[in-house]
């Protein structure tokens, strides 16, 4: 049989199994164009009002409106005019960086172990990390808020850096055990064979593999933190964060400023996204 | 050996912050006393009954809001998830990071996005108004429908994840065998497809039920008063009223029937079946 035969085979096999009328094809297709543009709209909504020219108040300070009202870029040029605002916005990355951090370290750890080792205990492991990702966040955070208020703590930026790194632990743990598990341990055992101790083997070999795990893991504990009003809202005492402070002006009006910090880091999360696919891309394309 | 050394630094930091606290909590929600003159742990089982009874209302509307938003979620986030696992080809990693977009933007400020496009004279209904579709009084934000739809809305990334995780993993061959056997689309979509998806299917239910059950950011910004949920009264009860037994049994019986229905639905289904 010659090969267009094949093709013509095909082809009519094809037609056979399409028996779909045309216009039923397309609703698939838009479908799913509509509902990510559902998905984007309040965040195109954002973007749009961090122009909008409202300040039409008279005296008042300025409020987010909900009609437009013409085009400013005043916005971006007052953006610091807020100080409490600034200044939630610098606790919420602060916390974000160095929770992040420590969260990327002390899960990986986790995730490695729950890969690489049978030990007595692991099942109970398994099992509180699986609880620190599906508890609800109103009852971690009034836990932890009660454990504080139990023990004398001051509440502030010391408390929201730990329970930031308590909620993020768990998420890093499953990242990272996910790519320890689909690892070549003959690889390490190379090594040893090779003369490298355990430790040189872990920086040389171990490390390097899992680190992709890990950058997703941190990653994502970043964006946890960012994200975070829950918890925060019960442990933060007197500092406020970025999404505590706007839910506190939610109550009397949103100024712009907020619509401006919100488009800043957006972009800014687009950005580490954009650099981690393509670091991604460039190690996938060295492996090769 | 090296596992406990893996292990000890982080669970130490959980134990710590996670386990400790809840198990203090536990012990918080049997204490009585007032705001004032402080709280002594007396074993009184009765808060959870008093607490149960007061907060009766709130507790069911947490679940029905739950069920509709799980039940909702997962209808909106099929057909999605199967076409770009099954249609999205070269663009699926693209059609995916569009899909998470949303979570670079802090969820309490989509929230308020959404107030302000849901608002009384606001681009969507000031515009239907404006025609003349509606009338002028007809107003969304404060109902449960805004309430719904919101936790829906910001859920919804977790509800597609699982399902597509699982639609893409599905050996095209399988469905290609059942058109063999002369089914068509939908019976092959019926019989091979859907059932292969289930452990998703499963996955998402809990993704997307847990946090909607415990929410209260969209009953504050979108709701109004009789829209209140169970999250609300314990951030109340905790941050205004500062009565800690109350807050940390409501916290407590939201954790249990959470965990409970959560495990029950894995022994059903078998662990395998959640946790892959």
């Amino acid at each position: 049989m010659s090969a267009t035969r094949v093709e013509q085979l095909a082809r009519e096999v094809a037609v056979r199994r399409e028996p779909r009328k045309r216009w039923t094809r397309f609703i698939l297709p838009s479908y799913s164009a509509l509902f990510m543009l559902y998905l984007s709209f309040p965040i195109l909504v954002i973007v749009l009002f961090s122009f909008n020219d409202s300040d039409v108040g008279f005296g008042t300070a300025p409020r987010v409106k909900t009609t437009w009202f013409g085009f400013t870029t005043a916005w971006y040029g007052r953006v610091f005019e807020i100080p409490d605002l600034t200044e939630a916005l610098q606790h919420s990355l602060l916390i974000a960086l160095t929770s992040s951090l420590a969260a990327a370290g002390l899960g990986a750890l986790i995730g490695l172990a729950l890969a690489r080792y049978r030990y007595r205990g692991k099942a109970s492991t398994d099992f509180v990390v699986f609880l620190g990702i599906s508890s609800p966040e109103v009852v971690l955070g009034a836990a932890l808020a009660l454990y504080f208020v139990t023990l004398g703590v001051a509440r502030g930026l010391t408390t929201l850096f730990v329970s930031h790194v308590m909620f993020s632990i768990p998420f890093v743990a499953v990242t990272v055990r996910a790519r320890a598990a689909g690892l070549d341990r003959s690889l390490e055992d190379a090594a040893m064979d090779l003369g490298a101790g355990p430790l040189v083997t872990f920086f040389k070999v171990t490390l390097p593999l899992i680190f992709p795990g890990i950058l997703a893991g941190w990653l994502l504990a970043f964006a946890l933190s960012m994200d975070d009003f829950v918890i925060s809202n019960f442990v933060q005492g007197p500092a406020t964060m970025f999404p505590t402070w706007v839910y506190g002006a939610t109550k009397v009006g949103i100024p712009p400023h907020v619509f401006v910090f919100a488009t800043f880091i957006f972009l800014g999360g687009l950005t580490l996204a954009g650099i981690y696919a393509l670091t991604r891309l460039r190690a996938t394309k060295a492996s090769v | 050996m090296a596992a406990y050394g893996l292990l000890a630094p982080g669970g130490l930091w959980v134990i710590a912050l996670f386990i400790v606290p809840m198990v203090a909590m536990i012990s918080i929600s049997l204490q009585t006393g007032d705001a004032i003159g402080g709280y002594t742990l007396t074993w009184r089982f009765a808060n959870y009954s008093e607490a149960l009874s007061k907060n009766w209302t709130f507790v069911v509307r947490s679940l029905r809001n739950g069920a509709i938003v799980t039940a909702v979620a997962l209808v909106l986030a099929y057909p999605i998830a199967y076409w770009i696992a099954f249609y999205g080809g070269r663009f699926k990693n693209v059609f995916l990071f569009i899909l998470l977009l949303p979570f670079f933007v802090s969820f309490v400020i989509r929230t308020v996005s959404w107030n302000l496009i849901l608002s009384d004279n606001g681009l969507v209904l000031g515009t239907l108004k404006d025609i003349g579709l509606l009338p002028d009084e007809y107003r969304v934000l404060g109902s449960t429908l805004a309430v719904v739809a919101g936790i829906t809305y910001n859920l919804l990334p977790f509800t597609i994840l699982p399902l597509y995780v699982s639609l893409e993993r599905i050996d095209r061959r399988l469905v290609e065998a059942a058109k063999d056997l002369y089914s068509n689309r939908t019976e092959a979509f019926r019989k091979v497809v859907f059932p292969l998806s289930l452990p998703g299917v499963f996955a998402a239910m809990l993704l997307t039920s847990i946090p909607a059950v415990g929410d209260y950011v969209n009953a504050e910004v979108l709701g109004g008063p009789g829209t209140a949920m169970i999250g609300n009264i314990i951030q109340q009860e905790f941050l205004t009223a500062r009565d800690y037994p109350e807050a940390a049994t409501l916290a407590f019986i939201l954790m249990a029937i959470l965990l409970v229905g959560a495990i029950l639905y894995a022994r059903l289904l078998g662990t395998e079946e959640v946790t892959t």
